[in-house]
């Protein structure tokens, strides 16, 4: 056994989180994340060019990482600075894009910016009960329905949709000037959009899509678990120093008792946390990935709100405000657990795995 | 023991949503109802309509103008409002001035304070907290010094809850400068048109503008201002803080909220099926509601004793935590039974006629991070525990 991060993976992190702490100071990060277009173009390609979309790519792919430590390192670097950019959609589409065997370089060099979409209001995690239809015609496909919280679809140029043809799941491939995309900040920043599929036309890029589909849901539940990770440490530092400084009483608050067995136990969540991501990064492409990252995303859900709550509840007033980063940082604690399955869902998973 | 409301109860509760269903208009339900920020325009129309019918001062006594209802009767109004989408009433006039006026101001103080909270003229906010006074609030600096017939007062007020709206400020301030600092405390009402008084926003986490900044440069405030004796006022904040706490169970909004959530959970879909079904969805309405159930008796019989012994007691403060609580789950259940949808910011969606979640829930994500304030102010949930081991553990 080994938990230390091979040398690549460690220069990869540090660089990432040098760059981002110089380019996303909270109010660089507030302005990017819910001012149109949710996040930055500049920064993007900058990003693409320090590798960070190359590491989330196999090497098979045209990448040189794609491996669950890779994801998971990229990952909690974002999720420490709040980074808007989308690379989760990229993430995913590279998943499905590698399932296919089709072309990655203008995903690498980040020239192309994709997005998956796969949950429907009705349909929200679970991919089984989709309705969003594809119909051949002509050698060509059209696709009918709507993909809602389609992350980075606000300015994706490709979105990768998730379809029945035939009753069968599969992968369709729309370009974002052929569709209705409705854009929007999401309440913790960063950009999604509403997907209104009439007769769009799309290009098949996988039939009998559904293993596909979970290795990407896979591992876009890990780069989650991953940020959570991230943000919840960014968080429980600020929470440290509060409690460190502010005094009442006469007073550090952190001479209370009571805050400090609260304060002890979010360390403890957030170590919980930290293993899961582990496991879950070690068991990406296995036969147990599904379920392993299904419990790694319900523990870290958990984890995340109680972060969220308790960080916020220990500040006092300050931390609700929008003024002071724990709130923006509770607010993607929170609402991470909206992406991708949440906690029940997860549990939910869990517990079926257990029926013979 | 008798939990069933009497033939006359039940007539007030008639009446009760009689008013309702004629006087709430529309659009002000909607508003509510919708979870969208609340407009003073809007609490200003309620509160008047209120005021026509004698309604506006739900905790007072007749002798001052209020209805005179006893605690069942607060009850029905409190939970038939939230039943009908009513806005809450801003409580700084009605619920904390009116009070404290009655019981410390003078009879010139009484003759001028009270008649304009009745009729909705005066909108009153609170300055108490303050950047360096929060939970303590004793430590408060902002000061007041004598001048001939005027106090000046300089210093930073915070948290003033819909103050821009506001006409009127009554301030916790400091007169007295040695000794314990509960020794030196005074309270003041303060016009808000006085030369030297700036109000500023402050933003909150979901993006609302609730709550302000007030600072004092400066500011000449008239000595017959003082309501009871100069270096008393943390008596009144005593009593204020109890009064405060009476109405935070928030059972009627509570009440409310929870139908919402089952229909919420009706109409959207987990699996195939209503989120309703889903065996983990449903067990954590179920634990909130069994919660609820308990909490309107425990409200109920903590107001009949505060009614008994003339006044609100500490074990009020179990209310307090209690009741945001329960509201707190309900309002994380509201978001988390929307999924991905929950998500869209309001009004920072590119084509706004597009429906992206069921109706009235777009605001939901957006209420349960504004709510995690209810376990903070008014005496945040430690202090409270903070009261209850003191009064109740004696420890």
């Amino acid at each position: 056994m080994n938990f230390d991060l091979t040398e690549d993976r460690q220069m990869l992190a540090d660089t990432l989180r040098r760059y981002l702490a110089e380019q996303y100071d909270i109010e660089t990060r507030n302005k990017l994340a819910y001012d149109a277009p949710f996040h930055s173009a500049e920064k993007w390609s900058e990003m693409a060019e320090l590798g960070i979309a190359g590491a989330l790519v196999t090497e098979e792919n045209g990448g040189f990482g794609g491996q669950g430590f890779d994801i998971s390192v990229v990952f909690e670097a974002l999720g420490r600075t709040l980074c808007p950019e989308p690379f989760l959609g990229a993430l995913m589409a590279s998943r499905l894009l590698g399932a296919a065997g089709a072309d990655q370089e203008s995903l690498v060099d980040g020239s192309v910016r994709y997005a998956v979409g796969i949950s429907e209001i009705d349909a929200p995690y679970d991919v089984a009960f989709t309705e969003t239809t594809a119909t051949a015609t002509d050698g060509t496909y059209v696709l009918n329905g709507r993909k809602s919280a389609v992350y980075g679809g606000q300015v994706a140029d490709v979105i990768l949709v998730v379809a029945k043809l035939d009753g069968k799941l599969g992968v369709f491939s729309v370009k974002a000037a052929d569709a209705n995309v409705v854009g929007y900040a999401m309440i913790d920043g960063a950009g999604a959009a509403e997907l209104v599929l009439d007769n769009t036309p799309a290009e098949l890029v996988l039939t009998g899509a559904d293993a596909a589909i979970q290795d990407a849901l896979n591992a876009g539940r890990l780069a989650l678990c991953a940020e959570a990770v991230g943000a919840m440490e960014a968080t429980y530092e600020i929470l440290l120093d509060y409690l460190k400084t502010r005094k009442q009483f006469g007073v550090a608050i952190g001479k209370f008792q009571v805050l400090q067995h609260r304060t002890v136990d979010l360390l403890t969540e957030i170590e919980q946390s930290r293993s899961m991501v582990v496991g879950a990064a070690a068991a990406l492409g296995d036969d147990d990935a599904a379920l392993k990252i299904a419990m790694a995303k319900n523990l870290i859900g958990r984890a995340a709100r109680q972060v969220a709550e308790e960080a916020i509840q220990m500040h006092g007033g300050i931390a609700m405000t929008w003024e002071y980063a724990v709130s923006h940082l509770a607010k993607r604690l929170i609402m991470l657990d909206h992406q991708l399955g949440d906690t029940d869902h997860c549990l939910t998973e869990v517990m079926n795995s257990y029926a013979a | 023991m008798d939990l069933t409301y009497s033939d006359a109860e039940l007539a007030f509760q008639q009446e009760v949503r009689d008013f309702f269903e004629a006087n709430l208009p529309m659009h002000i339900s909607d508003a509510v109802r919708s979870g969208a920020e609340m407009t003073g325009e809007l609490y200003q129309e309620y509160h008047r309509i209120l005021s026509a019918k004698g309604w506006l001062a739900t905790t007072w006594p007749k002798e001052y103008g209020g209805p005179g209802w006893t605690p069942v009767e607060r009850h029905i109004f409190d939970v038939e409002s939230s039943r009908y989408n009513a806005p809450r009433i801003v409580p700084f006039g009605l619920a904390m001035l009116g009070p404290v006026i009655q019981k410390f101001g003078n009879d010139r103080q009484k003759a001028e304070v009270l008649p304009r909270i009745l009729s909705a003229e005066d909108w009153w906010c609170q300055g108490y907290s303050e950047p360096g006074a929060g939970s303590d609030l004793a430590s408060l600096k902002t000061r007041a010094d004598r001048d001939g017939d005027h106090y000046v007062v300089n210093g930073q007020k915070t948290w003033t809850t819909l103050g821009q709206y506001a006409n009127k400020i009554f301030c916790l301030v400091r007169t007295k400068f040695d000794g314990k600092p509960q020794e030196g405390i005074s309270f003041l009402l303060i016009d808000l048109d006085t030369p030297g008084i700036e109000m500023r926003p402050i933003r909150l986490i979901e993006g609302g503008h609730e709550v302000n900044e007030v600072f004092f440069t400066d500011v000449r405030v008239p000595v017959e201002n003082l309501v009871g004796e100069e270096n008393l006022g943390w008596t009144i904040a005593k009593f204020l803080l109890t009064h405060e706490r009476t109405g935070i169970a928030g059972v009627g909004i509570s009440m409310q909220a929870l139908e919402e959530l089952k229909a919420l959970g009706r109409s959207v879909k987990r699996n195939g099926k209503p989120l309703i079904e889903d065996p983990l969805f449903a067990a954590r309405v179920a634990r909130v509601e069994i919660d609820l159930e308990a909490m309107k008796i425990t409200n109920l019989r903590m107001l009949f004793q505060a009614q008994k012994q003339g006044h609100p007691g500490p074990e009020t403060s179990i209310l307090k935590i209690k009741g945001t609580q329960i509201n707190q789950e309900i309002r994380d259940l509201a978001r988390r039974a929307l999924g991905p949808v929950a998500a869209p910011f309001p009004g920072h969606v590119t084509d706004g006629n597009l429906v992206l979640s069921p109706p009235d829930s777009q605001n939901n994500a957006a209420r349960y991070f504004n709510n995690r304030k209810t376990s903070i102010f008014g005496g945040s949930n430690e202090i409270q525990r903070n009261i209850l081991t003191k009064t109740m553990l004696e420890l």
